[in-house]
């Protein structure tokens, strides 16, 4: 039984980061679900459309009524199958699913279908960059499975089941194809834990969207990462006990999470109390993980093979199709992608590591200079992703929509800082670039009469500053054209107005 | 109009072809029926006489259009554990009382589809785990050739349905002999089609790698109608098999056995067997060879296993499929008594003890634990090697004969409450018929007589490879007529007259 409780904790002890780093030595797990983008769910043809009134994508068979039967998604199998070649996994010539048993009310059959000891895909390895240095990731399996139901506990101060008066279950999502991946153990990462960690996430949600299976939003939940972290002494050692913290969405938290983790369980064995095997939840708002259920007495899923469906075996040369159906591999890509944007390598790293490689792709398709796409991501928006705690590409804003901003500065009617304020525009949804800026009235003003008259009340306001500009003194003329600036709330081309003063006063 | 019911389907098919008779008359005739005998019987848990007369109606109209299916109009009884949209759907059990599904089982599309007026709902053991249908939530089915006696099961209110003429045809679902058993012990027909020959989309599932939905009947030639209608291909089932099957009905009126290889199967029968069931099954082999059939017996050394291997892959199946009933969607709900605010685990497992009964409860506890972690090898493992090796006996067997035959139950009907307080004396009563099962082999029981020492009817069973269901019929038709001939008529005209008072 899942016994879901949320046990009581006092904040944990914390060893500070570089000194657990010289005392042990942290060895990484990484299990990534996905939720696959099909049109449909798994094992029925309901739509999988995100955010929905609870319950209305639901059936018979993802309801799991009495009587409904399963029917595989061939589209989610050759995802599995591309998600699996991409990380240079083994394709089981045959594999099965299987049922794991426990009760939970968002599962409504009170089994989970999911690959157990028959993954479809298995063996495989990647190579990460981790700023700046190569590093390799052995991939375990990936498999395939079914999303669960979404609990919604009410009534509690926490959103969590425990102090809930009553629970909501929505079903929209059961049943929506996940591939699970699982790494190998990533040992050496000594004080790179952290970074190794978020860079594998962030490249392999790359991957993902090039292999365009998912949408891997993680803050919708398509993209969940469970990160499980054990200490050992020094890299010789057998593992220590781990954690397994669970639901960790976004590379943020990833890292930070993991950074949390060596801390909390260094500071456990350095005072010589033992790691519990268990699940912990990640808390995003104080960067903290607390403890779930344990893990010790091992939970019993009574797997059994899925007798409502049949052994998935695909052909030699349906598998050899999907590969040739492949994206170009991502170090192939970054090294072409640098190569057409003239980008030095250290560009290419900052463009990379802030998970902007296909954003900056897709604006400079969109009509954008390489450099000023790139300007817009690591600069403005990055900011704006930061503060608002989410993944470049889940801010709202569009490559399509940074291209529009930037040709509106090209073309000179809109300056820096009011491009600022079409963004602002476009994230509240008012529509695209050239909406707002008509809509918000924010266009530079090059009505030359308008300027020429704003100038001349600036001179006659303000005749000592004047007097000094006629006197040769050009730096006083900020002042004025700020005076300017500010009659005309900004819209003005600085430049321009500049020229107009320097002309009237000499 | 009471001759109605005692029309075979395919005389009642030609009937209203013919213009004689309407499919409201006929669907009059079976409700007056049922609610003339029911109540003694009880082969019903839920009667539709408007739906009923309803769709006859629909099915008249239609034949007035020029339509002329082989079985339209003709009304049906369907065992309650494929889901019928606005019917109960109970499966014998507490836990699904006043549940109405929202959609309708593949087969039972089919019925609909071919303009088949659906009766009823018949009565089984709970979520058809059961002999004899003692294990219905709802109180027993009785046998129409002995009140006192069980109709089989778990599809016991199928057969005694059909054996009552309360309808003419009936479905079943055969997941250890559930249909073949109560055919056995009623004097009908009852076939267990091939595996994955018949959707089980919407047929609660009790053992899914077993479970299969098939024709109960009077004749051979009825079930082989039925048949043909619900066999096929069905997109919504994953083990469905996608193969263009041959008209069971067209072989069904063959009826030719001249040079046919019978094997009989050495491991069923003698020892166990009643003494009344091994003489009429000797009789109907002698018929046989009478007929140009050459007889050999054959040996299939690891039926032996195939009880104690049914017995654990049933149950480690049951125990996950039967997990849905939860009470969180659907279904009964019982709150536990001393808790104030209980958790959804704890009303769980209240409503799971309420509401499902102990035959269910030990065949979850059984398989639950077969499939515990450390045991799994041991017993879920082992006895899938168990049928690999039976289905191996089955392919050596047929290798040297066209058909297996054996007696299709130990016994004639038993008393009710006789085995009830015995789950092994009970489990024996499928010995013959869990092997086909296990091997996804067709079998079918014909009525082969009644027992000298009760006077009880008995049955023979006849299997043939997957996917060659065909030569079933052709057998049992052979085989039928032959008996027809030796008995005067139908076994089921020496069925005693129903008090229809009551």
């Amino acid at each position: 039984m899942t016994a879901v409780s949320t046990r009581s904790t006092t904040a944990a002890e914390l060893m500070p980061y570089d000194e657990a780093l010289s005392r042990f030595d942290p060895v990484l797990g990484l299990e990534v679900h996905v939720e696959l983008n099909t049109a449909s769910k798994m094992f029925c043809g309901c739509s999988t459309v995100f955010g929905r009134e609870p319950n209305t994508q639901t059936c018979p068979v993802c309801l799991g009524l009495p009587g409904a039967l399963p029917v595989l998604n061939a589209a989610a199998v050759e995802s599995a199958i591309r998600i699996g070649l991409a990380l240079n996994c083994d394709i089981a010539a045959e594999c099965r699913f299987a049922r794991k048993n426990y009760f939970y009310p968002d599962m409504p059959k009170n089994f989970q279908t999911s690959q157990y000891d028959e993954p479809i895909a298995v063996n495989g390895g990647v190579d990460i960059d981790v700023d700046g240095q190569p590093f390799r990731i052995g991939i375990e399996r990936a498999h395939m499975e079914e999303d669960t139901g979404k609990s919604l506990h009410v009534g509690g101060a926490t959103g969590r089941i425990h102090g809930a008066d009553h629970s909501l279950v929505d079903y929209n999502r059961a049943g929506i194809p996940l591939i699970e991946i699982v790494t190998k153990p990533i040992e050496g990462t000594g004080r790179l834990a952290p970074a190794v960690a978020r860079a594998y996430v962030g490249w392999l949600r790359e991957l993902l969207l090039g292999l365009g299976v998912s949408d891997v939003r993680m803050e919708q939940g398509s993209l969940r990462c469970d990160v499980n972290l054990s200490l050992r002494p020094d890299p010789g050692a057998p593992y220590g006990t781990r954690s397994e913290t669970k639901n960790v969405n976004s590379l943020r938290s990833v890292e930070r999470a993991v950074r949390y983790e060596v801390s909390r369980q260094a500071a456990r064995l350095a005072t010589g109390r033992r790691v519990v095997q268990e699940t912990r939840h990640w808390h995003e708002d104080t960067g903290v993980t607390t403890s779930g259920r344990s893990k010790e007495q091992a939970e019993d899923y009574r797997y059994f093979p899925e007798p409502d469906l049949v052994p998935i075996a695909p052909s030699v040369t349906e598998v050899e199709r999907l590969r040739a159906s492949l994206p170009e591999p991502p170090a192939i890509r970054r090294a072409r992608l640098q190569a057409d944007w003239g980008f030095s390598d250290l560009e290419m790293r900052d463009v990379v590591g802030a998970g902007a490689l296909l954003l900056v792709e897709q604006t400079v398709a969109a009509g954008a200079s390489p450099a000023a796409a790139k300007k817009w991501w690591l600069s403005e928006l990055a900011r704006r992703a930061n503060d608002a705690g989410v993944a470049l590409d889940e801010l709202g804003i569009t490559p399509e929509h940074v291209a529009a901003v930037q040709s509106l500065v090209d073309a000179g009617r809109i300056n820096d800082k009011l491009a600022r304020q079409v963004l602002d525009g476009v994230l509240a949804g008012e529509g695209s670039p050239e909406q707002v800026v008509s809509a918000r009235g924010l266009e530079v003003v090059s009505d030359e009469g308008k300027l020429s008259a704003a100038v001349d009340r600036a001179i006659a306001g303000n005749p000592g500053v004047a007097e000094k500009i006629r006197a040769g003194k050009m730096a006083a003329a900020g002042a004025l054209i700020g005076a300017v600036m500010k009659e005309m709330h900004g819209q003005a081309d600085a430049g321009r107005v500049r020229e107009l003063i320097l002309e009237k006063l000499n | 109009m009471s001759d109605l019911t005692r029309m075979s389907a395919a005389a009642l098919a030609a009937a209203l072809r013919g213009g004689d008779v309407s499919s409201v008359e006929v669907t009059r005739a079976h409700l007056d029926r049922i609610q003339a005998v029911d109540p003694q019987v009880h082969a019903f848990l839920h009667v539709d006489g408007d739906g009923a007369l309803e769709q006859a109606a629909a099915a008249d109209e239609r034949r007035a259009g020029g339509e002329d299916g082989a079985l339209l109009g003709v009304p049906i009884a369907v065992k309650d554990i494929l889901v019928t949209r606005g019917m109960p759907t109970t499966c014998g059990s507490k836990i699904l009382h006043g549940w109405v599904p929202p959609y309708d089982a593949s087969v039972v599309t089919s019925l609909r589809a071919a303009g088949m007026p659906l009766l009823g709902k018949t009565n089984m053991d709970e979520f058809a785990m059961g002999s004899s249908t003692e294990h219905s939530a709802y109180g027993p089915t009785r046998n129409p050739w002995d009140l006192h006696r069980i109709p089989g099961g778990s599809g016991g209110g199928s057969s005694a349905a059909v054996t009552a003429f309360e309808a003419p045809l009936a479905i079943g679902t055969d997941t250890g002999g559930s249909i073949r058993q109560p055919g056995a012990v009623t004097g009908t027909v009852g076939v267990k089609p091939t595996y994955g020959g018949v959707s089980r989309y919407g047929l609660v599932a009790l053992a899914s790698s077993l479970d299969q939905a098939g024709p109960v009947a009077r004749t051979v030639l009825d079930a082989a109608l039925l048949h043909d209608v619900i066999a096929g291909h069905d997109l919504m089932d994953s083990t469905s098999i996608d193969v263009q099957w041959p008209s069971m009905a067209a072989a069904a009126q063959v009826s030719d056995v001249d040079g046919l290889r019978v094997g009989v199967v050495k491991e069923l029968g003698g020892e166990g067997y009643q003494r009344g069931v091994r003489d009429r099954f000797d009789e109907a082999v002698r018929l046989l060879v009478g007929a140009g059939a050459d007889v050999v017996e054959v040996s299939c050394p690891h039926f032996e296993y195939a009880l104690a291997a049914y017995y654990l892959i049933l149950p480690s199946e049951a125990s996950s499929n039967l997990a849905k009933f939860d009470a969180m969607r659907y279904g009964l709900r019982v709150l536990p008594d001393d808790v104030a605010a209980p958790s959804a685990e704890q009303v769980m497992a209240a409503t799971r003890e309420a509401g499902l009964g102990d035959e269910v409860k030990r065949r979850i506890i059984l398989g639950t634990f077969a499939l515990s972690s450390g045991y799994y090898d041991a017993y879920y493992g082992q006895a899938q090697k168990v049928r690999t090796l039976i289905s191996q006996d089955f392919a050596a067997a047929f290798e040297q004969v066209d058909v297996l035959m054996s007696p299709t139950a130990p016994t004639t009907a038993f008393k009710i409450g006789e085995k009830l307080d015995d789950p092994l004396a009970m489990y024996l009563n499928d010995i013959a018929t869990i092997p086909a099962n296990l091997a996804g082999v067709p079998g079918l029981s014909l009525p082969s007589g009644l027992a000298d020492e009760d006077g009880l009817p008995t049955g023979v069973q006849i299997l043939a490879p997957a996917l060659e269901d065909a030569r079933l019929y052709r057998v049992a038709a052979a085989l039928e007529a032959m008996l027809h001939e030796r008995w005067g008529g139908p076994l089921l005209d020496r069925a005693p007259e129903l008090d229809a008072a009551a």
